[in-house]
This record gives structure tokens, C-alpha cells and sequence, in this order.
């Protein structure tokens, strides 16, 4: 280990640390523009006219820019173009934009933006998805013909044969609420017009490259008329994809047409308001159950609401059907999801993708049918759960890879010593005013895109002659410490100190599209990319060495800053080295492509090898309810997770850590609340996260079965640490009360809805 | 007006009374540590030190601050750049994320830590409360504040005398 590889070192973490770091709306620009958004008041209405003379008139607006004003496409989406850069025909939700302010300072733009009327006619709202797949509820897009977007499937073995021979059948309901990503930095762009026609686009988003798909097509301008630079960012967590995407190209359509660079910086009322959130699921579930405790077969009905627009639900609810029995073994397994649109705000990625809902049903599922099976969870979980070489629910063979699933299982339950205190667990009786109780809960994740997308990741590294090395990647710091992780990577590869690397600024411009920064695919895709770049550079130095070396191509080493021959004798400095390929016109510059393996997938039967491989993961929580007020009071956490390869370990548990938060606040405090389709909840008051004294002191255990697939041996944490956190609180609660709780947020009976906020006097 | 930023004294005109206090440092002084994410003293992103007590400051005005020693996170590390050891602590720990809450959250851990350089755990999650983060569970920074603390309990008056350097 280097000096700078020590405990905790980032790239970015002194700049963060002073407060130096520029965010988007740190960055300073002469001759600025401020833009603001217009909103209607309407959910779902047919627009006559929108009517924008006095906020023109108003001293110090610019222009005021409607759908009308828009060169290239309106309409945008990953999946389906359905999105709108500005609302034209209707508007379907209370989030939609109509028009957007231009004037010469923000608080201009955002008085005048309430000067803008809009006319429209109003239309039924639908606002419940069951509802809305109804044959004469009204269409939210009436040339789709129908509110069911996307529906996918599974059909396994004989789910009817199946049930005949259960001893037992559950049929359970559970419920999912709508989640706000809440990322710190709320969504902010700034586009500059270059004198050469380009527009650089600043901002707050973690998929660079449909940043720029988006705007480029909103512009009605080639992919090269655009750049879009990295910036630091203030978290993402799967939010920034979309919404913050259409607000970089309003903000280039307003650059673009007023030739002047344009900053639009949100409110964070307009964030919430605005952006899409995860998904609310409804799910039935049926599972049949030997007496043995083995199931026999499963039939699942999953219904998700997608709101207004597409988003990227088709990919959310894929995951949600892939993954919709757990990490269990079914030979009879039947899904059918429908992604649902309604008036209600849109939703689609976040941490988890599809994933946490369906986990908080499975795993109370399977301690139903434990409890009815006479066995305890953890041992009906042994009974069913996937092991090497079994078949899933798509009959995909688990192999070529270690399946973990008993290895995280052992690790938590004897950090917890799990067993001897659920013997301790309350069950709703207990002396005190506090009822105690542990949980748990387990799931297994495909990796990355898998059957979602195009899969592959490009990495460029660049030495210079004098031995320092500039790297690159497709892959974007959202936060996560993406780019620390990709240096350590090359600077192991290369046997040099990552002093001598730096990180080059991101762009669109410099590095092929290597697809977006989420799917838990920044350290997988990049680092395998940075592996193949680092072997490549790696063989071309040797190539051309190996004779001063005295051996063989194939026999030179590289360690400890030098290129060796057979023996530490015949030495090379890296920086002289690089010199030498300079100087005999060779440079040492390679590119790296990392392409995910094949997947297959049938979407007619939900068969096929959904993903190139996956990872196995267990949280447990202790907790104690109180029995007047029903507050839940998180005593202790603990997480194990098969990493493959911990690259940082100080960052993976920060993964740990921040995924299992997220869980806590799925599980107990969070929901964007609708009345009539309007979010009621707007900012951090009303709307709570997580803070410090709602979360237990947690423990991170990293299992690593290094992945022979991923060149780097990484494989995720991001998504799998915030997918199983609500079902082991569930469970804990359950052992705690008696009482199982089958939507979420959680709220056990007496329990009074968290207060606002207080926030500070003006 | 006079104002005291960072050790440094400066006047500023009586126009700027009613600025926000949070656009006047980032805008005039191009302070940007101080953040804006919520506009109404929810999250804690603009937190700066007043006297040595926490602030959110995006609901505060210019006057606020009038004859008062302010510490903002670009006032912490050493004018060479050699970090404060409560911000080393926060490098060490991998306390550290997207960064967006990072400013406030080391101002409002060195306030606790001048008053109670002993803090507890349990008292250093009070002590953060109003400083949300999304990204890290609060676990690392915690273990950041506990580490830091060692330096502030061992040099007590070294350490006021650095702070009373910095802010006067």
C-alpha cells in the first residue's frame, strides 16, 4: 500500500473537506442568465393556451420559452419518447413544465415565472393504478390506447401442480409508498455557448452521455454540438437521471437561443415536486409450502405505478419480475407486472431498482410460511434458499461464480449471535413499556444492466513522458467515490503509487458513451475496463522493453513504480521507461473496453440468463417498540455482503452504511404524500429522511469471492445495501409485536405520523 | 457594517444589511462551502459558525453577522492548507461522499467538540441532528467526530488559542 492509499484517501476528499470543491452552482460565468420553471396548477388537463405577455413585459425577463420555442424533439424518454421537455397537448401531472423564465437574475425569473397563466381544460385525474387498468378509465396517453405501459412475465414449471402439492398456501397484499431520492444538491445546470457553436453543459446529473442524448435532441443538433462536463455532485441515488437530463436541455435551449451562458438552479419545492421517485408497488403474492417447509410453487402479481411518463419503468419492473421470489428455489414460479401510468408524479430509477419493494413482501413472505411450517426463518430460509449451481426463476444455472447466499447468511447471524436473541424477542409481551425484537432479511441481485440495456464501458490511460499517467472513464462520479476506486484499480494494475495519476476531467467530448452510472456498474464496468486498459499498456511497454530487459515479452514485471525483467536486477524506473517509448516513437497510450457477457432473455416466458452474475446479501436490525406510543427505536445494524473484490474498503462501507440509511427511511419514515395528484410534502420539513439519531450504530462485513467475470474481481454494493433493510426491520417488528405490517411506510398502531420539522426563524 | 470572516475583518456597506447572509459569502466573498439545498434551515447544508455556535444561515441576513466572529469551512484548515485535524479525521474515517453536506457537518462537529470535547456517540448524533446526509448513514462521520475529538481533548489550550487565531 502506498502513502496515499491509506485508510479514507479519495481524490476528491481534501477538496470536499475545505469547501474548495466547485459544484455546479459554485462555478462562476460572466454575462449570466437565471431561468426558472413555470408550473400549472392542474394535474391532468387539456391545454388551450399558455399565456406568457406579462411575464415578458416584466423588467428584466428575457424571454419566456414554451414547447412552441423548441427546435428539435419535445417529446424524450430512455424507452419511450413520452417525456416532455415542455408540456404541449396536455398536462398529465402537477410536476409538468410549461414554460420556463429567462431573465437577468434568478429572483426575476422566479416572479415573473408567476405571472404566466395557462388555459386548459380539465380532465379527469387518475390517480389509483388498479383504477387505471380498468378498460374505460380515460388514458393519460391516449396514442399508447391504454394505461397498462409494460407488462412482463414468468412461466415456470406448473404453478397450478404446484399448489396441489402444498400443505399450506399464503395469499399475502403488501403495499409501497412513493420515495423521494432526496439527494443534498438539488437539480441545477449551466450551459455556455462556446464561440465555436458548441454548447458545454454544467451540471448536476449522473448520466452524462443522455444528458447529452437528451439535449442534443431537444436542440435538434448533432451529439458533437454538445459537451457535458463533470462536475462534483451532490448525490444521486438513481434521481438524476431523467428529470435532471430535461433541465440541462432547457437550460442549452435557452443558451443556445439567447447566445449567453444560462444557469437554472432549483428550489428544492420544484425538485421534489418535479422529479420522478421510486416506484409505489402493489404485489399479491400466493406461495404453496410443504410440510417440510419447501415451496412448491409461487404466483406473484405485481402492479407498479409509473405516473405520467415512461421513465425507465419497463427496466424497474423487469428487475422487480426477475427477482420477485427472493433468493429461493421454485420450480413452479408465475409473475405477471404491469408498469401503470397515471396523473400521479412520475417514477423510475432509484437505488434498488424495482428491488426493495419486492424484498420487503418476499421476505416477510417466507417468514409467513416459516412460522406456518412449524420451522424458524432462518431454517425455512436454509430449506429454499439458492446454493452453487442452483437453477432461478428463470432458469438461469448459478455457477462460474461463488454463490454466497449461506456465507452472508453465517456472517450476520454470528455477529448478531441472531439466534440465542430471537428466543429473546417480545412477541407483543413483555414487562416494560419496550418490546424487543431482532430480524432479518436476505436477497440475491443481478449485476448491473443485465437483459435492461447494452452493457459495455470504455477506459483510456495515457502516460506522459515523464512517467505521470492521466486516466479516464465512461463512468461518472455521482459521489460514491467512483473515480477514487478506478485510480486505485489502475495504480494496482500498473505496480505504480497513485500520486502519479490523475484523473482527467469528464467529458462527453473526450470518451465513448459507456452507458449510465447506475444498475451498482461504476466499479464492475469501469474497473474492468481500467483492468483491460492497464493489461493493454502493460503489454505494449513490455513489447518494447523486454530486450533492454534481457527476457522475454511475457516475463517483464511491473512493481513498485519500476518495469522489471526476470530479475529485480534488470530494472527499469517507470519514469524512465516512459521516456524510452517516447523517444523510440511509441506511445503509451491504451484503451480499454470492458463488454458485459452475454445475457438472454425470453419475454414471453421470463426465461433466460437474466444477468452475467450476481451478488448475495443479509442485513439483521435489533429494535425495540414502544407498547403506548409504537415508536420503533433501531438499537444495532449489521450487513453482509459479497463485494467480490473490496477495492476501498473505507468507500465500500460508506456503500454499507448509506444503503442501509436509505433502508431505515424506506422502512419507517418516508412517503411523498399526493392529495389529488399534488405532493403535499415539498422540502426537508415535511418530507424526512433519515437524521442522525434515527439510525443505530451499524456494523459492515465484507465477503469477498473475488468474480472471475469481472476483470478487476469487483462485483456492487451501492443497490444491494439499501434493498433488504425494511424487510429485516418488518421481521424485527414482527418478533417484537406479533404484528406484521404489510405497507410501507411502517407505522405500528399508536404510533402518532412524525411531526414537521422545526426549522429555524427568518 | 463590520464584519469578522475567517479571522479577517472587513466593512461592508449598510446596502448589504438585508442580503441573505448565505449569497453574501458565496456571491461577494465567492465562499461557496456553504450550501444551498433547502432554502428554510431544514438541512443544514449552509451551516456555518457564529461565534462559535452553528448557524443555518440560507434564512439569515448580512446584519446577523454584524460585529460577530463568523467561521466559515474555508476558515478551518491552516493558511498553508494543512488540514484541521477534525477535517483529517473526516478524510481518514471515509466520512466523506458526494460532499454536499460535508462544510456543515464539520462545523457543527467542531462547535460540539470546543464545548464538549468528551461527547459521546449518542451525543454527537444530537449534536448533528439538523445536518442531514443521504449518503452515509451518519456511521463514518460519527466514528470522524470521536477520532477528532483526541485533539481537541489533549491540546484544550492550544487548541482554543488556534480558533481564537483563526476567528479574531
Amino acid at each position: 500500500m502506498t502513502k496515499l492509499e491509506s485508510k479514507g484517501w479519495r481524490n476528491d476528499a481534501y477538496a470536499k473537506v475545505t469547501g474548495k470543491a466547485k459544484y455546479t452552482d459554485d462555478l462562476k460565468f460572466s454575462n449570466l442568465l437565471h431561468a426558472a420553471p413555470v408550473y400549472s396548477d392542474f394535474v391532468h388537463a387539456k391545454i388551450e393556451s399558455i399565456i406568457t405577455e406579462d411575464a415578458e413585459n416584466y423588467s428584466g425577463v428575457v424571454r419566456v420559452l414554451t414547447a412552441r420555442d423548441v427546435p428539435g424533439a419535445n417529446h424524450c424518454g430512455q424507452i419511450v419518447q413520452d417525456y416532455r421537455i415542455f408540456a404541449d397537448d396536455k398536462i398529465r401531472y402537477h410536476g409538468d413544465v410549461v414554460a420556463m423564465v429567462v431573465a437577468e437574475s434568478r429572483d426575476i425569473a422566479i416572479r415573473a415565472s408567476r405571472l404566466v397563466r395557462v388555459e386548459a381544460t380539465p380532465l379527469p385525474a387518475v390517480l389509483d393504478p388498479e383504477q387505471a387498468m380498468e378498460p374505460n378509465t380515460v388514458l393519460v396517453h391516449t396514442n399508447h390506447g391504454s394505461n397498462i405501459l409494460n407488462t412482463h412475465r414468468i412461466r415456470r414449471g406448473n404453478v397450478e401442480q404446484g399448489f396441489r402439492e402444498a400443505a399450506f398456501i399464503i395469499e399475502e397484499k403488501f403495499q409501497t409508498q412513493f420515495v423521494e431520492h432526496a439527494y443534498m444538491e438539488p437539480e441545477v445546470a449551466v450551459c455556455v455557448p462556446r464561440a465555436d457553436g458548441v454548447i458545454e453543459v454544467y451540471g448536476s446529473m449522473q448520466h452524462p452521455f443522455s444528458t447529452r442524448r437528451f439535449t442534443s435532441a431537444c436542440l435538434g443538433v448533432a451529439l458533437s454540438e454538445i459537451e457535458v462536463v463533470g462536475v462534483p455532485m451532490g448525490g444521486g441515488f438513481g434521481g438524476k437521471d431523467d428529470t435532471a437530463a430535461i433541465v440541462c436541455a432547457r437550460t442549452a435551449l435557452a443558451a443556445k437561443l439567447l447566445n449567453r451562458p444560462v444557469k437554472m438552479m432549483y428550489r428544492r419545492e420544484w425538485s421534489i415536486r418535479e422529479s420522478y421517485k421510486r416506484h409505489p408497488y402493489r404485489i399479491y403474492y400466493k406461495m404453496g409450502v410443504t410440510r417440510e417447509g419447501k415451496i412448491t410453487a409461487m404466483q406473484c402479481r405485481i402492479i407498479a405505478d409509473a405516473g405520467a411518463y415512461c421513465s425507465v419503468t419497463p427496466w424497474v419492473t423487469w428487475r422487480s419480475t426477475v427477482q420477485c421470489c427472493g433468493p429461493y428455489q421454485v420450480e413452479n414460479a408465475q409473475c405477471d407486472t404491469y408498469g401503470v401510468y397515471t396523473n400521479n408524479v412520475v417514477t423510475g430509477a432509484m437505488r434498488g431498482f424495482g428491488s426493495p419493494q419486492m424484498n420487503f413482501a418476499m421476505e416477510q413472505m417466507v417468514e409467513i410460511a416459516a412460522g406456518k411450517a412449524g420451522l424458524s426463518g432462518i431454517e425455512f430460509r436454509r430449506r429454499n434458499m439458492v446454493r452453487q449451481g442452483s437453477l432461478t426463476i428463470t432458469g438461469q444455472r448459478l455457477d462460474g461464480h461463488k454463490v454466497a447466499m449461506e456465507q452472508v447468511l453465517e456472517a450476520v447471524l454470528g455477529e448478531m449471535d441472531y439466534e440465542a436473541k430471537l428466543t429473546r424477542c417480545s412477541f407483543g409481551k413483555s414487562d416494560s413499556n419496550e418490546l424487543y425484537g431482532i430480524g432479518l432479511a436476505m436477497s440475491y441481485r443481478g449485476v448491473s444492466l443485465g437483459a435492461e440495456g447494452v452493457d459495455f464501458c470504455a477506459a483510456i490511460i495515457n502516460a506522459q513522458a515523464d512517467g505521470s499517467i492521466l486516466l479516464e472513464t465512461g463512468i461518472h462520479e455521482n459521489g460514491q467515490g467512483a473515480e477514487s476506486a478506478l485510480l486505485l484499480i489502475c495504480a494496482r494494475e500498473l505496480g505504480v503509487d497513485i500520486s502519479r495519476i490523475r484523473y482527467r476531467r469528464a467529458s462527453t467530448s473526450n470518451i465513448p458513451d459507456s452507458g449510465t452510472t447506475v444498475a451498482s456498474r461504476g466499479t464492475i464496468m469501469g474497473g474492468g475496463a481500467v483492468t483491460l486498459a492497464a493489461q493493454e499498456l502493460k503489454h505494449k511497454i513490455a513489447g518494447a522493453l523486454c530486450e533492454k530487459l534481457q527476457c522475454r515479452a511475457e516475463d517483464v514485471r511491473f512493481k513498485d513504480n519500476c518495469i522489471l525483467g526476470k530479475t529485480d536486477r534488470e530494472k527499469i524506473s517507470f519514469d524512465d521507461a516512459m521516456q524510452a517509448m517516447f523517444q523510440s516513437q511509441r506511445f503509451p497510450y491504451a484503451f480499454g473496453v470492458f463488454k458485459a457477457p452475454r445475457v438472454t432473455w425470453d419475454e414471453h416466458t421470463g426465461q433466460g440468463n437474466a444477468y452475467f452474475t450476481w451478488v448475495y446479501g443479509c442485513q439483521a436490525v435489533e429494535l425495540t417498540v414502544n407498547k403506548k406510543t409504537g415508536k420503533v427505536k433501531l438499537l444495532n445494524a449489521a450487513a453482509a455482503h459479497d463485494v467480490g473484490k473490496a477495492i476501498h474498503p473505507e468507500m465500500v462501507k460508506g456503500q454499507f452504511f448509506g444503503g442501509m440509511a436509505m433502508g431505515t427511511g424506506f422502512g419507517l419514515h418516508e412517503e411523498i404524500k399526493l392529495k389529488d395528484g399534488k405532493i403535499t410534502n415539498l422540502n426537508f420539513n415535511t418530507y424526512r429522511i433519515p437524521r442522525a439519531v434515527d439510525l443505530p450504530e451499524m456494523k459492515a462485513i465484507l465477503i469477498e469471492n473475488p468474480d472471475p467475470i469481472s476483470p478487476s474481481g469487483a462485483k456492487s454494493i451501492g443497490e444491494p445495501a439499501n434493498e433488504i433493510m425494511a424487510p429485516a426491520i418488518a421481521n424485527a417488528i414482527y418478533h417484537a409485536t406479533g404484528q406484521r405490517h404489510f405497507s410501507l411506510p411502517i407505522r405500528v398502531a399508536g404510533a402518532a405520523e412524525e411531526a414537521p420539522e422545526e426549522v429555524c426563524g427568518p | 457594517m463590520k464584519l469578522h470572516i475567517n479571522g479577517k475583518e472587513m466593512e461592508v456597506g449598510r446596502e448589504l444589511a438585508e442580503k441573505r447572509l448565505v449569497e453574501f459569502l458565496r456571491e461577494d466573498l465567492g465562499l461557496t462551502g456553504a450550501k444551498n439545498a433547502c432554502d428554510i434551515g431544514a438541512c443544514g447544508a449552509c451551516t456555518i459558525l457564529i461565534d462559535n455556535e452553528p448557524l443555518k444561515i440560507c434564512m439569515k441576513r448580512v446584519k446577523d453577522a454584524e460585529g460577530r466572529r463568523v467561521l466559515t469551512i474555508e476558515g478551518m484548515a491552516a493558511p498553508d492548507g494543512t488540514l484541521h485535524p477534525l477535517q483529517q479525521a473526516f478524510v481518514e474515517s471515509g466520512a466523506i461522499q458526494c460532499g454536499f453536506c460535508t462544510p456543515g457537518m464539520v462545523l457543527t462537529a467542531h462547535a460540539l467538540l470546543l464545548r464538549n470535547p468528551l461527547a459521546t456517540r449518542e451525543e454527537i448524533r444530537k449534536a448533528i441532528n439538523g445536518n442531514l446526509c443521504r449518503c452515509t448513514g451518519y456511521q463514518q462521520i460519527i466514528d470522524a467526530i470521536q477520532k477528532a475529538a483526541f485533539h481537541y481533548q489533549r491540546q484544550p489550550c492550544e487548541q482554543k488559542h488556534e480558533i481564537a487565531a483563526a476567528a479574531n
